[in-house]
């Protein structure tokens, strides 16, 4: 069974093409790194699944329904730029809790207390839950916010560059925390990112995006190296910082 | 002073506006809403002039004439590319150009007018009490709302994935505006309704680390402005609208001389933290 369907979406504006005509499935239980270089819609394919974002034509289904008028709750986002208003008064474990009753806890206790917490011990962020958020730095938030989309034990995971923000061992951290999210959970993980050496390594399928789909299949094929090259601009690419 | 029949009127309507204000202020403070309830309070205005012109009961024209400006500013902002101030700006202006030619043509109104724009709130009547009431019923009726509105607050991309809708809730939010706006007209005046849905919310921010306390915080804060006003308005002879504004502000500035360390942001002021969840300073 298909989680995810793409057929044919182009999100078009004024000041540009942002897709065009990408089609794509990804099955249950897949676990894709998307890549690309700056522009090429990586961001926008990720809200269009997410339902933030309409096409402009084609169309998008997770799990058969159209995600932009009949929002999944299967999801959990991780988006790269944050909306998160600094100056909200807001503890750690209250963002988490959120993420699972869908608005903000008028106190965290209980059992969604022990849940927020489980679930910033799985990205190792307990520590960080009776912190406000204003005084969080930037990998601190990433943590927060991943531990939001694991509350919910979502059946795809969206991920816009999760580890940035993160030092390197933090980031090995999250790498191992998805893989036992996705092989423990079969959770469905998209990810985009600009660190092809680590992701290559956990990701079973990438998907090179250029606009259109330049390459869609195992991590390991040797394809990917060459769509890697046209998409980039050049015949080899740099495993880091594209 | 309670022997006398005006402060208990005028002690009840400020009560209520006080919880009314006090718990949509939260979100005027959070969502950066402060120069909407200015503009709201300047077409108020706009809206009592053309009324006294046309002898009709001020608050009459006042309040759909601000809950429809409310919704034009939302709309205009959303549907053009002019920023949310700058749709303001232009309704505030218009409004307040409005209010003074339509004054200009009716002679005698400068007290009635003044009346409106400062407030009179120990010569309030019963139908203002009553406007007071519908005011705290409907803003009660918004309270299951809060959870849903602090999501959106906080973080509206997060929120819509979540399957809520800002656009909408910020609709209901700004006709919620409007009439508390219009209420504190008749009770604080025009220039001063905003202060009631900004400044005990923005004095309880600075001692709160989360929401709920934020919004428990500036309900008791706007109670306690309102019974403070009063009194020294009694006490000292002053006007009572501005008096209850005077006790607001006195509140703010106690709670700036020493916040809780643990409400501000560890390397900066906690209502300018800017930059750190852009994943720039990990």
């Amino acid at each position: 069974m298909n989680a995810i369907e793409v057929r044919g979406v182009t999100v078009a504006s004024e000041v540009g093409t942002a897709l065009d005509s990408v089609s794509l499935q990804v099955p249950a239980g897949a676990y894709v790194a998307i890549v690309g270089p700056n522009g090429s819609g990586k961001t926008t394919l990720l809200r269009c699944i997410a339902g933030l974002l309409r096409p402009t034509s084609g169309e998008v289904r997770v799990f058969g329904k159209d995600p932009s008028t009949d929002p999944p709750r299967c999801i959990g986002y991780v988006p790269q730029r944050k909306g998160l208003d600094l100056r909200f008064p807001a503890l750690a474990i209250e963002l988490v809790a959120s993420g699972k009753i869908r608005r903000w806890p008028s106190r965290c206790s209980g059992e969604l207390k022990e849940q927020a917490l489980a679930a910033l011990r799985t990205v190792g962020a307990e520590h960080l839950a009776w912190r406000s958020l204003s005084a969080l730095s930037g990998g601190e938030v990433q943590r927060v916010y991943l531990a939001r989309a694991l509350i919910r034990k979502a059946k795809i995971l969206l991920l816009d560059e999760p580890a940035s923000g993160i030092d390197a061992r933090g980031e090995e951290t999250m790498l191992r925390v998805l893989d036992a999210i996705h092989q423990g959970r079969q959770t469905t993980i998209l990810t985009v990112t600009h660190d092809l050496d680590l992701t290559i390594h956990h990701a079973e399928s990438c998907l090179v995006l250029n606009r259109r789909v330049e390459f869609f299949g195992p991590s390991g094929d040797e394809s990917l190296l060459e769509a890697l090259g046209r998409s980039f601009g050049h015949g080899r690419h740099s495993h880091r910082g594209f | 002073m309670l022997e006398y029949g005006f402060m208990q009127r005028a002690l009840l309507a400020g009560l209520l506006l006080a919880l009314a204000g006090g718990y949509l202020g939260v979100f005027v403070v959070q969502r950066r809403m402060a120069f909407l309830t200015d503009g709201l309070a300047h077409s108020a205005f706009g809206g009592v002039a053309l009324a006294l012109l046309l002898g009709w009961p001020p608050l009459l024209l006042a309040l759909p004439g601000t809950f429809a400006v409310s919704l034009g500013i939302v709309a205009l902002g959303r549907r053009t590319r002019l920023s949310n101030d700058t749709a303001i700006g232009v309704f505030f202006a218009t409004s307040v150009a409005l209010g003074i030619v339509l004054l200009s043509r009716k002679q005698g109104s400068t007290g009635d007018a003044m009346a409106y724009l400062f407030g009179s709130i120990v010569l309030i009547g019963p139908q203002e009490l009553l406007l007071a009431a519908i005011l705290f019923m409907a803003t009660l009726a918004l309270v299951p709302q809060w959870g849903r509105w602090a999501l959106e607050g906080c973080d509206p991309e997060l929120a819509r994935t979540d399957g809520l809708r800002p656009e909408r809730s910020e609709h209901v939010l700004a006709g919620a505006l409007a009439l508390v706006v219009v209420a504190s007209v008749k009770l604080v005046g025009a220039v001063l309704a905003m202060a009631f849905l900004i400044v005990p919310a923005a004095t309880a921010r600075l001692w709160s680390r989360t929401l709920l306390g934020q919004t428990v915080g500036s309900v008791l804060l706007a109670v306690a402005a309102v019974v403070l006003g009063l009194w020294g308005s009694y006490r000292f002879d002053l006007p009572s609208g501005p008096a209850i504004v005077l006790a607001q502000a006195a509140l703010f500035f106690v709670a700036t001389i020493r916040p809780r360390s643990r409400g501000f942001r560890r390397h900066g002021d906690p209502l300018g933290a800017v930059g750190a969840a852009d994943g720039t300073d990990g």
